[in-house]
């Protein structure tokens, strides 16, 4: 069981695993409370896109991810402003990403294989090298969050008094749709596209309804990620079945038991039906 | 030109594109008035699932998915009116699913092509069955789409004085999310799980910035995803690219010029008038 641990590339996945599970916990967290899920599924497939545009013109994925998704999240924080829009744009962004992506694959003579590695997770397949970028990445975006903690968090809960306040509220979303890009394109490579959203929804929202203060259920979501991504490739490692199945499956599964328990224990919590704004 | 429409392939596309654009049409209308978007996204990646799972067992990928896509919306639909807003856990089931894919996919053997074209569609390869299948189950979902129209509307604008007045609110929101998984199950043929939106939304949020009475948006939106299907078709016997790829960039063109309009066209007006998707809000 444990002397998988001695093989370098099971090294490599928990290390990867383990830095994307803190970052996606503590950004996923803002995502879930802002009601913006759906830009966080939209921005993995849009990363999808960006891949397949690096592979035709022969650079690396990430830097095609990278373009990608940011260019896609400020988009969305100019189309998407009158909440009712919000979903459309999102969709209609994604959709348009989509398209671009299906011609860079038609266009590229043979089969990318480094792009459909990407759309369905290659966390058994990463170096040293991605580790260290991927470290590296991580640490830029937790900082970015703590510096935005206190603002980030008055204006996801309360947006009238943060503006009234002075809080720049466009600015402020504006900035998180791009952290939350980043991140995409980092945890993409890990857990792939189809993926990335059980690592940054999952862990925050089952800690949402377990714990009430912001600093603990980013903690909690933290322990989840990590937990979910350890039990997930250990489970991999020993069997045929896929990586990302694992951690999907075994956050679904955690998932729905308290969803269902916690909502009959006190229905309303307000720390999640919080106002979308 | 003309000579490609005696391939039966090429009627076999035309027949199936054109049915499923109707469809989304009028259907799309009523997911982008009811801010179900990422309830339909949810639905089309459990039509990956059932495709794939379908690929697993040998048989036809629109059986799977069509039993995938009404269990999950029956499950929706048990969510009721709580349906609106509650991303956090469509969001979850959709993880899941993709993951359940992903797993399906993996323990296929067979052609990895397969895959490839459940995510992007495959309207060049419908079946003369698929497409007679899709005929039936299009014109039977448009004719339950008439004879809903006027309650679905009004449950759809103001379910608060709906429901007092006898109509059936909760189950109008059950049989339109199976009406839906039927058409997302269709639309994958010819789209892909991926660009499900090109037919199902986009047409509907561009007609709905330029009209506001409800049978001139469903018409336009119709309008629009015929367009962009035929001349998808036309342009991919033509260029190099594939059928998604024209029908994408098409759509997506007319939600820009829509947006465009609707951005220089007296913006004052619109934001006098509320539009009839605003949620309705309790007096605070």
């Amino acid at each position: 069981m444990f002397a998988i641990f001695q093989y370098p590339f099971i090294q490599n996945a928990f290390l990867a695993g383990s830095i994307v599970a803190v970052a996606a916990a503590l950004l996923g967290y803002f995502l879930v409370i802002r009601g913006l899920t759906f830009a966080g599924h939209a921005l993995s497939n849009i990363g999808f896109s960006g891949a397949a545009g690096a592979v035709l013109l022969g650079v690396q994925p990430v830097y095609g991810l990278l373009v990608f998704t940011v260019a896609a999240s400020l988009a969305i924080a100019v189309l998407g402003r009158e909440i009712r829009e919000r979903d459309v744009a999102i969709g209609v962004i994604m959709t348009f990403a989509l398209g671009l992506g299906i011609l860079f694959l038609s266009l590229y003579n043979g089969y990318a294989q480094q792009a459909y590695s990407i759309l369905f997770g290659t966390i058994l397949g990463i170096s040293r090298q991605d580790v260290l970028v991927t470290a590296l990445f991580s640490l830029l975006i937790i900082v970015a969050i703590l510096i935005l903690w206190r603002p980030l968090l008055f204006s996801s809960f309360d947006p009238e008094m943060a503006e009234a306040r002075g809080v720049p509220l466009r600015a402020i979303a504006g900035l998180f749709l791009v952290l939350v890009a980043l991140t995409v394109s980092l945890a993409m490579q890990v857990v792939g596209v189809l993926l990335v959203f059980a690592l940054l929804v999952g862990p925050p929202a089952t800690a949402a309804r377990l714990v009430r203060r912001p600093a603990w259920t980013v903690v909690l979501a933290i322990i989840l990620g990590l937990g979910y991504t350890w039990l997930g490739i250990l489970l991999a490692a020993n069997g045929t079945w896929p990586v990302s199945f694992f951690i999907a499956a075994i956050s679904f599964v955690v998932y729905l038991p308290v969803r269902l328990f916690s909502s009959r224990l006190h229905d309303r919590r307000p720390i999640i039906e919080v106002r979308r704004a | 030109m003309l000579d490609l429409l005696q391939h039966s392939f090429v009627q076999n596309a035309f027949l199936a594109g054109t049915i499923v654009a109707v469809v989304s049409g009028v259907v799309g209308y009523f997911v982008v008035l009811r801010g179900q978007a990422f309830a339909c996204e949810a639905l089309s990646h459990v039509g990956f699932a059932g495709a794939t799972f379908a690929a697993l067992l040998g048989i036809p990928a629109l059986a799977g998915m069509l039993a995938f896509t009404l269990l999950a919306a029956a499950g929706m639909g048990a969510l009721g009116k709580r349906l609106r807003g509650r991303d956090v856990e469509i969001g979850m089931v959709l993880s899941f699913v993709l993951g359940l894919g992903v797993l399906f996919l993996s323990l296929y053997t067979g052609n990895a092509n397969r895959a490839v074209s459940v995510l992007f569609g495959s309207i060049l390869s419908v079946t003369r069955s698929a497409a007679l299948i899709t005929l039936g189950s299009g014109l039977a979902t448009i004719a339950i789409m008439v004879f809903l129209a006027r309650p679905l509307l009004f449950a759809s604008i103001d379910p608060a004085v709906a429901e007092p007045r006898g109509v059936p609110v909760r189950a109008l929101s059950i049989v339109f999310l199976l009406v839906l998984a039927v058409s997302v199950s269709e639309a994958v043929q010819v789209v892909g799980v991926l660009l499900i939106f090109t037919l199902l939304i986009v047409p509907a949020a561009s007609a709905e910035l330029l009209t506001r009475s409800p049978l001139a948006t469903i018409l336009l939106a119709v309008a629009i995803s015929l367009t962009s299907t035929w001349a998808g078709l036309v342009l991919a016997f033509v260029g190099r690219a594939p059928v998604s790829f024209y029908i994408v960039a098409i759509s997506s063109l007319f939600y820009f010029a829509a947006r465009g309009i609707r951005h220089f066209r007296a913006p004052r007006r619109y934001q006098e008038q509320p539009h009839p998707s605003r949620e309705v809000l309790p007096p605070s």
